[in-house]
Parts: C-alpha cells; sequence; structure tokens
C-alpha cells in the first residue's frame, strides 16, 4: 500500500477551501497552516500561464526529514504517510531545516507538526479532509499499488508531475498538468 | 522579458518568508565544539608526542575551559530545543544516518571524558592539589596510567564533533548554500585556528607561541583554500547552488562575508601573525580576537545564509 495524492490543476481554482478543512478537521492552531495555495505565474507578457496548486506535505518516500531526525519521531507509517511522534519529538527543528517544500512548523506547544494525510480519516476509509470538501473536485487519493485506484487511472493517463523530484526525495503528492 | 511570479498564501512563524528557525543559539554552540574539539585535539595529540612538559599551556592548562566550553554550548543547545522536556528522547535512540543524533551521542561521551583528561593533569598544574579522598587518587592515578589511550580516543571523538558541526548543515540538501561536504572539513579547521591562536596568546614560552603560531598560519592558510573551494563547488552546481553562491558573490552576504570574516577574521590575522613570526611587535591580544571573532561570525553567517537559500518551484 502506497498513499499519495494528485491535486489536478486545471480543475484547482484555489478556493482555499481545503486550507480551512484541514484547519477544522485537525484543530491547526490560528495563523498556521498544514496546507496551503501557491499561484505561480511564468511566460513573457502577454502571453502568461497560471498554475494554481493546493500544496502540503509530500509525504516522500525517501523523506529527508525522517532521516534527519534524532529520535525517530518523524517516521513513516502504513502505507508511506510520513508523520511526527508528538511525545519523541525534542523540537530541534533538522526536519524542518531539511524539508525542502518548508511543510513543517513548530505548533505553539513546542513539537513539529505538518500535514497527516487525514492520517485518522484514512484510517477509517475516509478521505483527507482536503479532498473531501475540494468543490471542483480537483483532488484525488488513494493507493498508488492498487491499479484500479482512481488515483493510479489518473496518473496512467493523465500528464503529471512532482514538486522538486531532483531533491532526491520521491515525492507522493504529484500535479496532474 | 519571461516572467515567473509564485505567490504563496503559507505564512507560518519562523518558517515564511524565509526560513529562521535557528537563532543564535545553533552558531553560538557550533562555535563552542568547534573551540572544544580544537583544544582538545591539540592536548591528546601533544600528549601523544611526549611533549607536555614543552608545551604546558595547550597540553595540560587548555583542556580546562573544554568542560566549561561544553557546558556553555549545551546549555544554549537546550534553549534551542522547543519541546525541551522530551531531550532525554536523544539518547534512547541511535540514528546512524542523523547528524544530530551522531552530535548528541559524541557529546555525551567527550563531556565526562574531557573532565577525566582535566582531572588527570590537575597534580601537574596546581603543584598542592590534594583530592581529598583516597579512592579519587587512586582513581586519577590509574587513569594517567591509562592517559595514551585516552587521548587517542579523544582525538577520534574530537574530530567527530568538529566535523560533525559542518556536516550537520551540509546534510540539508533542502538548502543548497549548506549541501557542500566541504562544510565539515571547514569547520574542523576553524576550530583549530582558534584554539591554536588561544593557545598561542596564553602560552609563556618562546616555543609554544612561535609553533602555535605557526600552526595556525597554516590553518588559516588552508581555511581559505577551503572557503575558495566552496564557492567552486557552488558555482559548478546546480542553479540553486549557484543562486546560493551569489549570496556572497554581490548578494546580501557579501559585505558581512568577504570584510569581517576573510579579511578582518583570516586575512589580516595571518599577516599580524607572519610578522609576529618576524619579531615584530604585534599586541598579542589582536590576532587571537580577531581571529575568535571570524569564527564566531563565519558561523552566524554560515547558519544565516543556508536558512536563506532554498529551493524554487
Amino acid at each position: 500500500m502506497r498513499y499519495a495524492m494528485a491535486v489536478d490543476t486545471l480543475k484547482c481554482v484555489g478556493c482555499t477551501d481545503c486550507v480551512v478543512a484541514c484547519q477544522t478537521e485537525n484543530d491547526v492552531p490560528m495563523g498556521h497552516c498544514r496546507d496551503w495555495i501557491v499561484e505561480k505565474t511564468t511566460g513573457t507578457y502577454p502571453q502568461l500561464q497560471l498554475e494554481i496548486r493546493s500544496e502540503r506535505c509530500n509525504h516522500c518516500a525517501n523523506a529527508p526529514c525522517v532521516r534527519t531526525c534524532p529520535t525517530e519521531a518523524s517516521h513513516y507509517a502504513a502505507g508511506g504517510i510520513v508523520l511526527v511522534e508528538e511525545s519523541e519529538c525534542i523540537g530541534c527543528k533538522a526536519c524542518i531545516t531539511s524539508c525542502p517544500y518548508d511543510a513543517r512548523f513548530i505548533h505553539p506547544e513546542g513539537y513539529v507538526d505538518k500535514c497527516t494525510f487525514c492520517v485518522q480519516r484514512v484510517e477509517k476509509g475516509q478521505k483527507p479532509a482536503c479532498v473531501s470538501v475540494c468543490p471542483t473536485h480537483a483532488m484525488i487519493f488513494g493507493d498508488l499499488d492498487d491499479p484500479n485506484s482512481s488515483i493510479s487511472k489518473a496518473m496512467a493517463t493523465r500528464k503529471w508531475k512532482s514538486l522538486i523530484p531532483e531533491a532526491g526525495t520521491d515525492p507522493k503528492v504529484f500535479y496532474l498538468i | 522579458m519571461i516572467e515567473e511570479i509564485i505567490t504563496s498564501g503559507r505564512m507560518n512563524p519562523e518558517i515564511d518568508p524565509v526560513l529562521h528557525v535557528w537563532g543564535w543559539e545553533i552558531p553560538f554552540y557550533l562555535f563552542l565544539g568547534g573551540l572544544s574539539a580544537g583544544i582538545l585535539i591539540f592536548s591528546a595529540y601533544f600528549t601523544l608526542r611526549n611533549r607536555q612538559d614543552e608545551l604546558p599551556i595547550a597540553v595540560k592548562w587548555m583542556p580546562i575551559a573544554v568542560p566549561f566550553l561544553i557546558g556553555i554550548g549545551l546549555i544554549s543547545l537546550l534553549l534551542d530545543l522547543s519541546h525541551v522536556l522530551y531531550a532525554w528522547q536523544l539518547f534512547t535512540n541511535i540514528r546512524w544516518e542523523s547528524p544530530m543524533s551522531w552530535g548528541a551521542w559524541t557529546l555525551m561521551l567527550i563531556t565526562p571524558l574531557s573532565i577525566i583528561w582535566v582531572a588527570t593533569w590537575m597534580e601537574d598544574i596546581f603543584p598542592n592539589w590534594d583530592w581529598k579522598f583516597e579512592e579519587a587518587k587512586t582513581a586519577v592515578n590509574w587513569l594517567k596510567s591509562q592517559r595514551r589511550l585516552l587521548a587517542q580516543v579523544l582525538i577520534l571523538l574530537s574530530i567527530i564533533l568538529g566535523m560533525y558541526t559542518g556536516i550537520l548543515l551540509s546534510a540539508f540538501n533542502a538548502r543548497p548554500f549548506w549541501n557542500t561536504s566541504i562544510l565539515g572539513p571547514l569547520f574542523l579547521t576553524s576550530g583549530l585556528s582558534a584554539s591554536a591562536a588561544l593557545i598561542s596568546f596564553f602560552s609563556r614560552t618562546e616555543v609554544e607561541k612561535r609553533l602555535f603560531t605557526r600552526i595556525d598560519i597554516i590553518l588559516i592558510g588552508i581555511e581559505l583554500f577551503m572557503i575558495i573551494h566552496l564557492f567552486m563547488g557552488h558555482l559548478a552546481g546546480t542553479q540553486v547552488h549557484i543562486q546560493a553562491a551569489k549570496m556572497f558573490l554581490g548578494g546580501a552576504y557579501t559585505v558581512s562575508f568577504w570584510v569581517f570574516v576573510v579579511g578582518l577574521g583570516l586575512i589580516l590575522p595571518v599577516i599580524l601573525e607572519i610578522l609576529e613570526l618576524k619579531h615584530k611587535f604585534i599586541p598579542a591580544i589582536v590576532p587571537v580576537v580577531l581571529i575568535v571573532a571570524g569564527n564566531l561570525m563565519l558561523r552566524f553567517i554560515v547558519v544565516n545564509a543556508g536558512q536563506a537559500s532554498r529551493w524554487l518551484y
């Protein structure tokens, strides 16, 4: 089982519903976010292209945060979800500096926090909060090892990219383009 | 003109707009760790060469400072931890891939060992020293007989301590400026250089003073060579490495690095030390202050610049 997420950049309108849903579901402290919207404009005026992405922890298969953690607080859970065990985190911030996506932050209580793919929902067979509320159905979540899962089918039929794969992280959040 | 504008809705404290999770505590500790490593390496090395009576400051006196330096370093490390009550978790795990785990375990071993090392020299330093308890006297006498073994272990652990302070940073490929394997040797050399300068300053004999001034000149030469290589490596690297190097070649860190670290912290003191060897009168305090300040600044600038360098996507 390899959990992954795909965000359809052709459908995402940047409404931030995913951000609000995550904050509500996971009780994310005020002023912090586990997922966020990035708008990237490229090209030569007047021919400009706009890409809107809903971003979060990439749950890398070769996660630098897990590698640099001195206490095993950052670890791989079932399905390759990267999690932080609060009671093992010492707040050294090595994982924060090692993440090329800057996906982690310090929770006001001192431990390091980030997207969990809503593991509490996934364990019950539900979709992560962000995926479940997306009004344009721009997000797909599922198991890459199951060829019949909606994410495997989307990845097989659509063009996709991941973010800075050259950093060697083997990210598990993909962007359909 | 090709435009590329990235707008992010994320504004996490200490992460955005520029990463700044590590403040003064980490570079200050890296400096103290490097200095401690340097002092212990010289002390242990010249003990193995049987030069303890010829070089008393380097071998016997300077190590007294090490437990205090490491102690202050540990306090500043603890101040940096945001979940400090769980710090003991460092010692319930051994993580080979994590430089921070290496550092924690090295400190765990080297701190008591440095105290033991000082204890074996107490009677040499203070002729009237009395251990008060017979057991303590016996233990110290036994440790004295094991001094060569102690020195060998100390050299190994000190090299790890001096190197890992750089490797800690170079292990993060997310921060392109840090992501160069030369940081480990550079920090080790700079720690050795600061301790050689301090030994030379405190030494009371011409032999010891001149030896450590000569050692320091060589070390500063190696440091300058490594700094040039650091930038050569970055400039021959990928786009993000080139961008990271440009922070020092016209960017925000240009003046602070080249004027204060390289100019005032390396080149000027090395010239003064060469003049000193040629028997020109140079107030001894000047080169040592410049070198130590340059050393500290090197670590502050490297820690800050690394956090400011990143991948763009």
